[in-house]
């Protein structure tokens, strides 16, 4: 879909106008609208809208585009925007493969690309750049958290992922802080559905917990298998598995399963309060994950073009690099690699009324970066 | 390894195995009887599957959802063929594989209209939620019991319905000779459409019953529709039993490969190489039978002869 | 001389598709060259499917795994050349490559070898069971590639710096195109002449009677798997210049949604045509590109659009200007 918002047209009508800009700033997002996946961008795209919303600038216009969850047509949205939109930055894609597919060669035409939810670790070791920013996480970042917290209380960890670089990446990164013993890892298929035979090889490994990435409908699968299955050992897993998106389709099996995350609807701050509140008044649902990274980035952008005009792209690259802008996952500074240094917590599910929600129980890191920053010859 | 694992994988292999013999089913039987390859059957599983979520989370009641995910397939399979296929069976299958594939994009784009985006609820009944023993100590889920339970008593009936009713009667006829039970006065129409709604119930039925153990969301007909073809293509396209052979070796093999053989190339490479490796392999295990068994037999196991 | 109806519209095509991108440079609308080079490698890849499907009615439903070998050859070859590493150290090392001609022979060789293993089994089966047995070899290479590390797994591989073409510089668009509408045209003139030599015929004649081609002494399997092979030559050959316009491979080339596409646009352009392939290409990339702008759900009337093809259009948009093919 393209949409082309003009953000100022109801402000001006309310008397309220936005800061002036030195120059007109125009956004590219390309995200997923289509298909499976589509819960996920939709997310973004209500996040990143919100915070242009609210804004409220005559000078900001977005062009939004569907990419299906298809690196072939991810790229060829990219070139679209940059060749015939002239778009000055891009952002709003989900998944790290249409990330690997977009990023280099846009950055390379010297776009800037913000990332609203992708985080593979080869753009943030040897092949980060300048251009491109991530506001939402390096890839192992939830999974170290987990591996830290399991610290706390388990010794023997069962632990599974998709077998693909995200996959593997995930269980690296649990490993990396996760001192226990395993009680076994395993690699499922991509996109496999049925979990019974891992299930069983978990109940009879002699595991104490159980951690799991399993990202989208695999998730969902997983979590309603494995608590038919009676096996009660505590699980694990990224935030993303136990974000707003799928909670409902899981159902009550989600229940008391730890996760982590940079932000929690209860985080406790005033931008966060405004912005589910906001969300919630907007759209008419509980913001999850990948609304309020894109939220973010929204703001992050925003909060750089007021500082500097996006022509002088020294200026504006180094306007990105200050972060100055309220994150509502409270804390936010760019590391080195321009991925960002914040907190991470550990959420547990609950059930509040009929809605399933999560609700911050620890924190797992303070102000943590992540393991490729020094690879990445940029300063 | 213990036995307990052992006999809990092979009845998973099983219980995948019945999941698949439902969509196969179906698929063989309206390729045997009208000679059209239908890309689209895991659309229906799709609309079966959403069918159930929507009504139990409206009525509460599984049960209602399981004959609301009935009643939907067969309709939406009967529509499609009044509509499209009917237009398809005097064309070749290059056609036939076109059509039904721009019937996915429609299926998928129109049921994410209706139902949006985010994936759907659907859990199992309480009256199945539990686990019985099995020999060995072990424990093994009622409901993946009563899937296989339920895809014997599907194969057993249609043994009879073909075999004994005046409906299979025509159906075997509509399979040896299609202009033959025309001139004996069966209106071959009807006929047609019935089978193809029977077919289009069965997998509405599977997604129904499988969609209660994971994500019921657009597009997740797909992966069982390519596993589906290769079963029929094991089996021998257009026959049933062949449906339900191939369809057991695919479910067990493919469980067992997940099973084993990260376990096997433990003894000869490191751990975490052995789980990405026997994974890789896992994947492409039931790709390589059927290449195996389609060199050795190319009309698969229980050819049909026309 | 007077020309053939269909041949005067191929003309056209092909002059439509050369005006594309010099009109839009013209115009400052640099995009539509992108676009345009687009069409001629999916054309190009449907040629090569055109072959299989259209002269010898084989219904490859995997043709993607030709396709996204080609562009793994060229995305391999050039990272190696990229970080200076060997491609193979054992027997002998071997270096990477960022020259295109190079990659082009290496990606026609694998492609080539790839359809003689796969087809030396599928076309043991014909009908539903060798569609079924195409789509099934291309699943296989989809999930090897997608849990195979060594180059990406499901994140794919990117090609930092376009591969160099001697005397061209390939990064300006337009340029690209050309080299693209050059092979494209080149693989045109292999598939008229194919169709028109003795193989061609035999190929044709095997199509239609496997019997009487059998009777005078034509082994009909060698023949199909020379089509085959020719076909996944053609379309690996695609993929190499598919991931070189996109700087990026990754496993979603091997998809069976690609499968399906090639397949798709042959038939909206016509099968059997010459220029079908072309004329699909052109349609459907234009098809994908206005819709997308339009609607979110453009899928859907994607779906829709492509069932009206097939039930009214019989013989595509060739067949729907040129009227019925002579050969069919």
């Amino acid at each position: 879909m393209r949409k082309l918002i003009a953000a100022g047209l109801v402000g001006l009508s309310m008397g309220v106008s936005g800061m002036a800009f030195a120059d007109p700033l125009k956004i590219g997002v390309i995200t997923t609208l289509s298909g499976g996946g589509a819960g996920l961008g939709i997310d973004t795209r209500d996040g990143f809208m919100l915070a242009i919303k609210q804004a409220n600038n005559p000078e900001v216009e977005v062009v939004t585009e569907d990419d299906g969850q298809k690196p072939e047509l991810a790229v060829q949205i990219a070139d679209k925007m940059i060749q015939s939109d002239q778009v000055d930055i891009l952002t709003g894609i989900v998944w790290s493969n249409l990330a690997m597919a977009v990023v280099p060669s846009a950055v390379a035409q010297d776009k800037f690309y913000v990332s609203t939810n992708a985080g593979p670790s080869a753009l943030a070791g040897a092949g980060c750049h300048q251009n491109y920013f991530n506001a939402a996480y390096q890839n192992d970042n939830f999974h170290e958290a987990m591996g830290q917290y399991a610290n706390q209380d388990y010794k023997k960890t069962f632990i599974l992922a998709p077998n693909y670089p995200a996959g593997t990446d995930s269980l690296n990164g649990f490993k990396r802080y996760y001192k226990g013993e395993l009680a076994g890892e395993v690699y499922t298929q991509v996109g496999q559905t049925d979990y019974a035979a891992e299930i069983a090889q978990i109940r009879s490994s002699g595991a104490d917990s159980v951690f799991f990435f399993l990202p989208g409908g695999m998730g969902i699968a997983f979590m309603k298998q494995y608590a038919q299955s009676g096996v009660d050992l505590p699980v694990m897993g990224p935030g993303f598995s136990f974000s707003q998106d799928v909670l409902p389709a899981i159902g009550d099996a989600a229940v008391g399963a730890k996760n982590s995350a940079t932000w929690s609807k209860d985080l406790d701050n005033e931008a966060n309060k405004k912005f589910v509140e906001a969300f919630q008044a907007e759209y008419n649902r509980l913001p999850s994950i990948y609304a309020v990274q894109a939220f973010d980035a929204a703001n992050l952008i925003l909060s750089a073009a007021a500082k500097a005009s996006v022509t002088d792209k020294d200026a504006f690259r180094a306007a990105l690099k200050e972060a100055d802008f309220a994150s509502v996952r409270g804390k936010f500074k760019f590391n080195t690699n321009n991925h960002p240094i914040q907190d991470v917590y550990v959420r547990e599910v609950i059930k509040e009324g009929d809605v399933l929600s999560n609700k911050i129980i620890a924190t797992a890191f303070t102000d943590h970066g992540d393991a490729y920053a020094e690879q990445c010859a940029m300063q | 390894m213990q036995t307990a694992l052992f006999i809990e994988q092979l009845l998973n292999g099983l219980q995948l195995g019945v999941m698949l013999f439902l969509m196969a089913a179906g698929l063989t039987l309206i390729f045997g009887v009208m000679g059209l390859i239908n890309l689209a059957h895991g659309s229906l599983y799709m609309v079966g599957a959403f069918a159930c979520a929507a009504v139990a989370a409206a009525t509460g009641s599984f049960w209602l959802g399981l004959a609301a995910s009935l009643a939907a397939a067969a309709a939406a399979g009967a529509i499609v063929e009044i509509l499209v296929i009917r237009r398809l069976y005097e064309r070749d299958h290059l056609d036939q594989v076109l059509a039904t594939f721009a019937l996915i994009l429609i299926f998928s784009e129109g049921t994410r209209w209706i139902f949006g985006s985010f994936p759907l609820y659907l859990d199992i009944p309480p009256l199945l939620q539990g686990s019985v023993p099995l020999p060995g100590g072990s424990r093994y889920q009622l409901y993946r019991l009563a899937i296989i339970g339920v895809g014997v008593a599907v194969a057993v009936g249609l043994y009879f319905l073909i075999a004994r009713t005046r409906l299979g009667m025509r159906i075997r006829a509509g399979e040896s000779d299609r202009e033959m039970i025309g001139a004996l006065g069966v209106d071959i129409r009807t006929l047609y459409t019935v089978v193809f709604a029977l077919g289009a119930a069965l997998a509405g039925l599977a997604g129904a019953l499988v969609g209660a153990l994971q994500s019921v969301q657009v597009g997740m007909g797909e992966p069982v529709l390519i596993l589906a073809f290769v079963v029929i293509v094991i089996g021998g396209i257009g026959s049933i039993k062949g449906a339900l052979v191939g369809a057991v070796i695919v479910g067990v093999v493919d469980t067992m490969g997940r099973f084993l053989l990260p376990q096997l190339f433990t003894l000869v490479m490191p751990a975490s190489q052995a789980t990405t490796v026997g994974a890789a392999l896992a994947s492409m295990l039931i790709y390589i039978v059927m290449a195996v068994i389609l060199a050795v037999r190319p009309q698969g196991l229980f050819a049909v002869q026309r | 001389m007077k020309l053939s109806r269909e041949t005067t519209i191929n003309i056209v095509l092909a002059l439509l598709l050369l005006a594309l991108p010099l009109v839009a440079m013209q115009i400052g609308k640099p995009f539509y060259v992108t676009l345009a080079t687009r069409m001629a490698i999916l054309g190009l890849a449907a040629v090569g499917l055109n072959i299989a499907l259209g002269l010898g009615g084989l219904v490859s439903f995997g043709h993607a795994a030709f396709f996204g070998v080609g562009g793994y050859v060229a995305g391999i070859m050039a990272t190696h050349a990229f970080n200076a590493t060997p491609l193979a150290a054992f027997p002998f090392a071997i270096p990477g490559t960022n020259q295109m001609l190079v990659i082009w022979a290496v990606a026609i060789v694998v492609g080539g070898l790839l359809a003689l293993a796969i087809g030396a089994i599928s076309l043991r089966t014909s009908g539903v069971y060798f569609i079924m047995i195409t789509l099934a070899f291309a699943q296989m290479t989809y999930y090897f590639a997608i849990s195979w590390p060594a180059y990406g797994g499901e994140d794919g591989l990117s090609i930092y710096v376009r591969n160099a073409f001697p005397g061209v510089n390939t990064a300006v668009p337009l340029n690209y195109f050309l080299i693209c509408y050059a092979v494209l045209l080149a693989a045109l003139l292999v598939f008229a002449l194919a169709r028109n030599s003795r193989f061609g015929a035999a190929l044709q004649a095997a199509r239609q009677n496997d019997v009487r081609v059998a009777s005078v002494g034509i082994r009909p399997f060698r023949v199909r798997l020379a089509a085959f092979v020719i076909s996944g030559m053609i379309t690996a050959l695609a993929g190499a210049l598919f991931a070189d316009l996109n700087r990026f491979v990754s496993p979603s080339m091997l998809s069976w949604h690609m499968s399906g596409e090639f397949i798709v646009l042959i038939i909206l352009g016509g099968v059997g045509r010459l220029f079908g392939p072309v004329a699909g290409a052109m349609l459907f990339v234009m098809f994908e590109y206005i819709l997308g702008g339009l609607t979110e759900r453009w899928q859907l009337f994607l779906g829709l659009a492509l069932l009206g093809v097939v039930l009214f259009a019989r013989g595509g948009l060739i067949g729907l200007i040129a009227g019925k093919a002579r050969h069919g």
